[in-house]
């Protein structure tokens, strides 16, 4: 595993549970910093359960417990001290449906910029530019920042999405199959992006498209019925996997 | 062997045929009465309309004159119970959609109290009003302040009495507004760092207004309409003036025509005002009815 980077996200003996219902079981994992990891596994397997746990929107679910800890630089995410608004703010967040709020498209940037604080237009104003600069997305839409963001097409909205997200200026970014809606071009847009933005951020991304872990990510975890069977270097997964789950999986015997 | 030629048997495809005969006539006879009832109120109401009926005192023990205090007093009335009744049944949808654990005891108490009201006679609320808002809140607030303005039937009393009345309505219709905004768009917003609070007023609502204004049309319309629930919180039979204060009794187009029907020394004379006060009554209605219907399928549209 991946030693040569400080751990950014640390679960220990992690469960979530949807009421009765057992979704992930006992997960153990340390994701390294600027670093891409990817999830893989079959609907329902709990990779995304897993996400959506670190900046804790599984609450929005009712009903929803987890034990265990979730550890983010040291601090345990569900511990009572937590204020789960500026977790959020600290771990951007990108969906596989990434609808752009009804507003332009610089509103959209400045979305979460104006939610605590006041900020001068100029400051906005850079801040937008940067944001689409590194989500490679301000050469098409420079000219238009205030047109509606719902104008864009598929792709170029996720990538609005990607900016909003890290126009906040987050340490961590959650994937949620950011590309399983996109056309391959608009796919090979955001996979060269996240290569780039791994630089500064922590990546978890979760995909259905095993080439496209493959491709990105540094580390891969596989999960199962709840269970992460396998997390190693992408590489090893791919080519050398220990379990038999992972290589049926990943050679398509199943899933 | 089977096949599929031949027909079905003889009374089987009677039985069909009378079967469709019999919902076609049916659909047939409601149409035809709901234009005949709108034929007759426009061919016997319409020539009486005319600028003066819309604007002066009724004349002549309510045989000349037009209906311009009932016009007024019922969009005053509406008005005012727009005011009370939209910001409380806006705030208990966006508590039962955005905040209410959708399992939660209150919440499925306050649904049920919600779907109870609305099958609740008008009458009764009538009454309630009567027992909770003029001798409870009234008589209340004049023992307490001294004043003598609160503990009669008033536009104030029968306004509020409506606003209960139409809670249901308010409720129902921006519920479904806000169920209408995508669960992305409040996940993107949360997922920022907005509170709760934040996504709703900056997400929610502003993606639900045309929704929100729908259920307040509808409610308009349907307390426009409202007779029962108004007879003893303070509409009157006559008025020297348009009502000057919230705690002045006023006259109401429906209950005007209740009047014009029941009371009249000559029902002869008084016979077209009221077809014309109908005819000013069923158009309020469909208008209200109209326009919450267009700003809908435009939403659905967008």
């Amino acid at each position: 595993m991946s030693k040569d980077n400080t751990t950014k996200i640390r679960a220990k003996a992690f469960s979530v549970f949807y009421g009765q219902k057992q979704a992930l079981y006992d997960i153990n994992l340390d994701l390294p910093e600027q670093r891409v990891t990817a999830f893989i596994g079959p609907s329902g397997c709990g990779k995304s359960t897993f996400l959506r746990a670190i900046n804790r929107m599984n609450d929005l679910i009712d009903g929803t417990s987890v034990t265990g800890s979730m550890v983010v630089d040291g601090i345990d995410v569900y511990s009572r001290e937590v204020d789960v608004v500026t977790l959020r703010r600290r771990i951007g967040m990108v969906f596989q449906k990434s609808i752009p709020f009804p507003k332009s498209i610089y509103e959209n940037i400045t979305y979460g910029l104006t939610l605590t604080e006041r900020r001068s237009k100029s400051e906005l104003d850079s801040i937008v530019e940067e944001s689409l600069k590194r989500a490679a997305l301000w050469n098409e839409v420079k000219d238009r920042l205030h047109h509606s963001a719902l104008s864009l097409s598929g792709g170029q909205q996720q990538r609005l999405c990607i900016a909003r997200a890290i126009a906040v200026n987050p340490e961590i970014l959650l994937m949620d199959e950011p590309c399983s809606a996109l056309d391959p071009i608009s796919t090979g847009k955001i996979e060269e992006l996240i290569g780039e933005l791994k630089s500064q951020y922590t990546i978890v991304l979760v995909t259905h498209n095993m080439q496209q872990a493959a491709r990105v990510s540094d580390l891969t975890g596989f999960f199962l019925m709840g269970n992460l069977i396998e997390f190693d270097r992408t590489r090893t997964i791919f080519t050398s996997p220990t379990k038999k789950e992972t290589e049926d999986y990943i050679t398509g015997r199943f899933g | 062997m089977s096949t599929f030629t031949g027909h079905q048997s003889y009374p089987k495809r009677l039985l069909g045929f009378f079967a469709v005969l019999v919902a076609a006539t049916a659909a047939t006879a409601i149409v035809l009465l709901l234009l005949s009832l709108f034929g007759t109120f426009i061919y016997k109401g319409a020539p009486h309309i005319s600028w003066e009926f819309l604007s002066q005192f009724p004349q002549n023990n309510n045989t000349e004159g037009g209906i311009w205090p009932a016009l007024a007093g019922t969009t005053l009335l509406v008005l005012l119970m727009s005011i009370l009744g939209v910001p409380i049944g806006t705030a208990t949808a966006i508590y039962l959609t955005e905040y209410a654990r959708q399992t939660s005891v209150f919440a499925r108490s306050v649904r049920f109290a919600v779907n109870t009201l609305a099958g609740v006679p008008s009458i009764v609320f009538g009454l309630f009003g009567v027992g909770f808002f003029v001798q409870f809140l009234g008589k209340g607030i004049d023992t307490a302040t001294g004043s003598s303005m609160f503990g009669d039937g008033s536009l104030l009393w029968a306004s509020a009495t409506l606003a209960v009345l139409t809670l249901p309505v308010v409720i129902v219709s921006v519920e479904e507004a806000l169920k209408a905004v995508p669960r992305d768009l409040r996940e993107g917003s949360l997922a920022l760092g907005a509170t709760r609070w934040q996504t709703i007023w900056k997400i929610v609502l502003p993606n639900s207004v045309t929704g929100i204004l729908t259920g307040s049309i509808l409610a308009v319309g349907r307390g426009a309409g409202e007779v029962a629930a108004i007879l003893f919180v303070g509409v009157v039979y006559s008025t020297e003036s348009l009502p000057g204060s919230v705690t002045e009794k006023f006259m109401h187009l429906g209950y005007h025509l209740y009047v014009l029907a029941t009371q009249s020394p000559d029902v002869e004379k008084a016979l077209p005002l009221q077809y014309a006060t109908t005819l000013v009554l069923l158009g309020l209605t469909f208008l209200l009815n109209f326009t919450a219907i267009y700003i809908r399928s435009r939403l659905r549209k967008s």
